[in-house]
């Protein structure tokens, strides 16, 4: 008797909501081919990291606890990236420290969250995945996802098993880029040369394309690389994954965006 | 010392803008990074005894009273004074009554954040002493008229070549012909000119890593020697400490030991570590005729039950600022104040108020590289975030993100409402940026487009579309 197929709530994430529905598209495909039924709540926005990390409590416990409800009932929560999903699940828990019964709730939130890779990787013992890109990419480790929830591996596993890809390492791929969150506007100097010396690094290793599983980080090094004239094409590491790699890449214009509504999703 | 950390933005501006702190940082990001990264795999058990260190120092924390009062009295057992020190002013009073005491002339210095802490130097320079720096490093700074800008590599900020400046500015009365292009060139110099001075001091002031409590000894590691001869050739040596350097036992000095050198330096041990326990004794054949303990509270007894009592753990390796993305761009003078980098970010707005220093801990991504590289895994990123909430709550944070903030708020808990608006601004947005792809410059995004462009939205929200794709597949289902 074959396993019942798990009812995932996609945490679809601001940004990607805003700014790049098509990862969304493409985190729902690598689901449904990994054998999961994927559902969107509606009444999601934000994981509340703009109000968590401004010092703002009462915003961040209002937020989540609309995010609890939202998420009740699906077996994972999963989310294209590292930094919303370490705030489902390592942060949540800590709001309700006096409120046994919130806390219990946020704890089990927790429990079913993850990000996106390697949700496929470590629930849905995912090994890999049907897709081809016939261009050499570097992988950028987002903060959140690498220390908050030990992703790391899990990417470069399912990225060695696209077709045509070579990866190639970035040193200091462990290196804050500078984006931080509001950080990023309220100390743009600062940030500035944080995301300098990073998309230094990110040419110095002759890769045509940058990979990483959160949008905030690569907005920010897509908006350094293209100010500084550089040609490196910038994707989240789901489009790739999915074979969903049709729309221009971040940053970049196309005639007509590719329609990710009746691409593979 | 004079803080500027509520000039911080500027600060860091203007060393952002120095190609010699900025060289100096990009060599030091590699340098001590690597470093301990090797020292860390060749010790399989190096995460274990974090943990170890970590417990050691919470227990500690946790018997603090217990464990001072028994430092004290091994201390006054071995023939030594302990001087409570509640604020720096006390501490610093009670330094200079004991070298005006003893009559002193000059006074030389192990390397001491407690003393840049009181500043202690300017207090005694004001009552008429000669004080000498003898840590390389502090002695290169003390000669600039600079504070520190890292805890255990004062000088880091500073080329070779400004350090050669300096001497030949100021050791004038050494041939102007000589040699100074390498860095033994440099160190033999200053050996040279430091070595008469640890014969003239008649007080050697230290700090210390550890007090043992159950020995009364004072524990400094040095890579220079510095500290041995500073303490056991004057008259008189002082150590002084704040009050949760003290560990229960030699047992426990030596977990944390083996954890320090190799997250500071990535060296497995500091090339000297130096224990001292009460003045000469009559069987000794050299030592100080008088031995005195600083302890200073200066704040720390109040982080004692707060969320900031973690801090207290702090062994300063100096790991964090050396693994911190934000102190490798900015340098530590930006922090503007004795303790830079992430454990400054805690620490400082504790010890002279959030109001003076509340930059710092907002000065940071939350990246959590610091903790992961702790010795005795501090929560840093929490703690800074905790800053940020006393901010919030006491409307320190500035009015322009506040309001940011509450529109934001406002509306991330209102779904529908939410949903309508973005999906009708993502649509201007993404059809104003749909030609080129990005923006270079757009009204109210200053602060990002200033340095890099914003990349335009693909049109539609994910929601528009994933309900407009729920509702044909509905209708191809119906037929």
């Amino acid at each position: 008797m074959s396993k019942p197929e798990p009812r995932v709530g996609l945490f679809v994430t601001c940004l990607v909501d805003l700014f790049r529905p098509s990862v969304g598209f493409a985190a729902v495909k690598l689901l449904e081919a990994a054998g999961c039924r994927v559902e969107v709540p509606e009444m999601q926005t934000c994981c509340g990291q703009p109000a968590y990390n401004s010092g703002d409590r009462a915003d961040t416990r209002a937020i989540a606890l609309q995010v609890i409800e939202a998420f009740q009932g699906f077996d994972y929560v999963v989310a294209p990236s590292g930094s919303c999903a370490a705030m489902l699940k390592a942060h949540y828990p800590t709001l309700f420290d006096k409120e046994p019964e919130l806390a219990a709730k946020a704890a089990d939130l927790s429990t079913r969250t993850y990000e996106l890779v390697s949700f496929l990787t470590d629930v849905m013992q995912v090994s890999k995945v049907d897709a081809v890109f016939p261009r050499s990419v570097t992988y950028h480790d987002s903060c959140s996802g690498l220390r908050e929830l030990g992703v790391r591996d899990q990417p470069r596993q399912l990225l060695s098993t696209v077709g045509d890809l070579s990866l190639v390492e970035l040193s200091d791929a462990d290196t804050c880029c500078g984006f931080g969150g509001t950080f990023c506007v309220k100390y743009p100097d600062i940030s500035n040369t944080m995301v300098s010396s990073k998309t230094g690094n990110i040419e110095a290793t002759g890769a045509q394309t940058l990979l990483a599983g959160d949008l905030g980080c690569l907005m920010n090094m897509a908006g350094k690389l293209q100010r500084s004239g550089s040609a490196i094409q910038v994707r989240h590491v789901a489009e790739v994954l999915a074979g969903m790699t049709e729309d221009p890449a971040i940053g970049l214009s196309g005639t007509a965006p590719g329609d990710p509504r009746s691409g593979g999703a | 010392m004079e803080s500027t950390s509520h000039n911080f933005k500027e600060n860091a501006r203007r060393a952002i803008a120095d190609p010699h702190i900025q060289a100096a940082m990009a060599k030091m990001k590699v340098g001590f990074t690597g470093k301990r990264l090797a020292a860390t795999q060749r010790l399989p058990e190096f995460e274990a005894l974090r943990d170890a260190s970590r417990d050691i120092k919470n227990h500690s924390l946790a018997n603090l009273d217990f464990y001072l009062e028994r430092y004290e009295a091994k201390v006054i057992e071995s023939g030594g004074q302990v001087h409570w020190a509640p604020t720096a002013e006390d501490a610093r009073k009670a330094i200079l009554d004991i070298c005006r005491r003893v009559d002193a002339r000059t006074v030389t210095k192990g390397k001491s954040m407690i003393s840049e802490e009181i500043a202690l130097n300017d207090h005694l320079e004001a009552a008429g002493m000669t004080v000498v720096e003898t840590d390389l490093g502090e002695y290169i700074i003390q000669l600039r008229k600079e504070p520190p800008s890292h805890i255990i590599a004062p000088a880091v900020h500073v080329s070779k070549e400004q350090v050669e400046a300096d001497f030949r500015a100021l050791h004038t009365h050494l041939p102007a012909d000589r040699n100074l292009s390498e860095p033994t060139d440099l160190v033999n110099e200053a050996r040279q000119i430091l070595r008469q001075r640890y014969l003239d001091a008649d007080v050697g002031i230290t700090g210390a890593n550890f007090l043992i409590a159950e020995t009364g000894t004072s524990i400094i590691v040095t890579n220079e020697g510095n500290g041995d001869l500073t303490q056991s050739l004057p008259r008189v040596h002082i150590v002084i400490a704040s009050i949760e350097k003290v560990v229960p036992n030699l047992e426990d000095a030596t977990t944390i030991l083996r954890v320090l050198a190799r997250s500071a330096t990535g060296q497995e041990f500091s090339a000297y570590t130096t224990f001292s326990t009460g003045p000469r004794r009559a069987e000794d054949p050299d030592g100080p005729e008088e031995y005195h303990v600083i302890l200073l509270d200066n704040g720390r007894s109040a982080m004692l039950g707060s969320d900031f009592q973690d801090m207290l753990r702090c062994i300063r390796c100096g790991a964090c600022m050396n693994h911190c993305p934000v102190y490798h761009a900015v340098g530590g003078h930006s922090y503007g104040w004795v303790y830079p980098g992430p454990m400054g970010a805690v620490l400082t707005p504790n010890l002279i108020g959030v109001e003076e220093a509340g930059h710092l801990p907002n000065a940071s991504t939350l990246c959590g590289r610091c903790e992961s590289v702790c010795p005795v895994r501090i929560p840093l990123p929490r703690m800074m975030r905790n800053w940020r909430e006393r901010e919030f709550e006491r409307h320190l944070t500035p009015s322009s993100v506040r309001s940011g903030l509450w529109l934001w708020a406002f509306l991330a808990c209102r779904p529908v409402l939410y949903r309508r608006l973005a999906g009708f601004g993502i649509r201007i947005l993404g059809a104003l940026g749909r030609r080129k792809g990005r923006f270079s410059s757009l009204p109210l995004a200053g602060g990002w487009t200033k340095y890099r462009d914003l990349p335009a939205p693909q049109g539609r929200t994910f929601q528009q579309l994933w309900a407009q794709k729920q509702k044909n597949e509905k209708r191809g289902a119906v037929k």
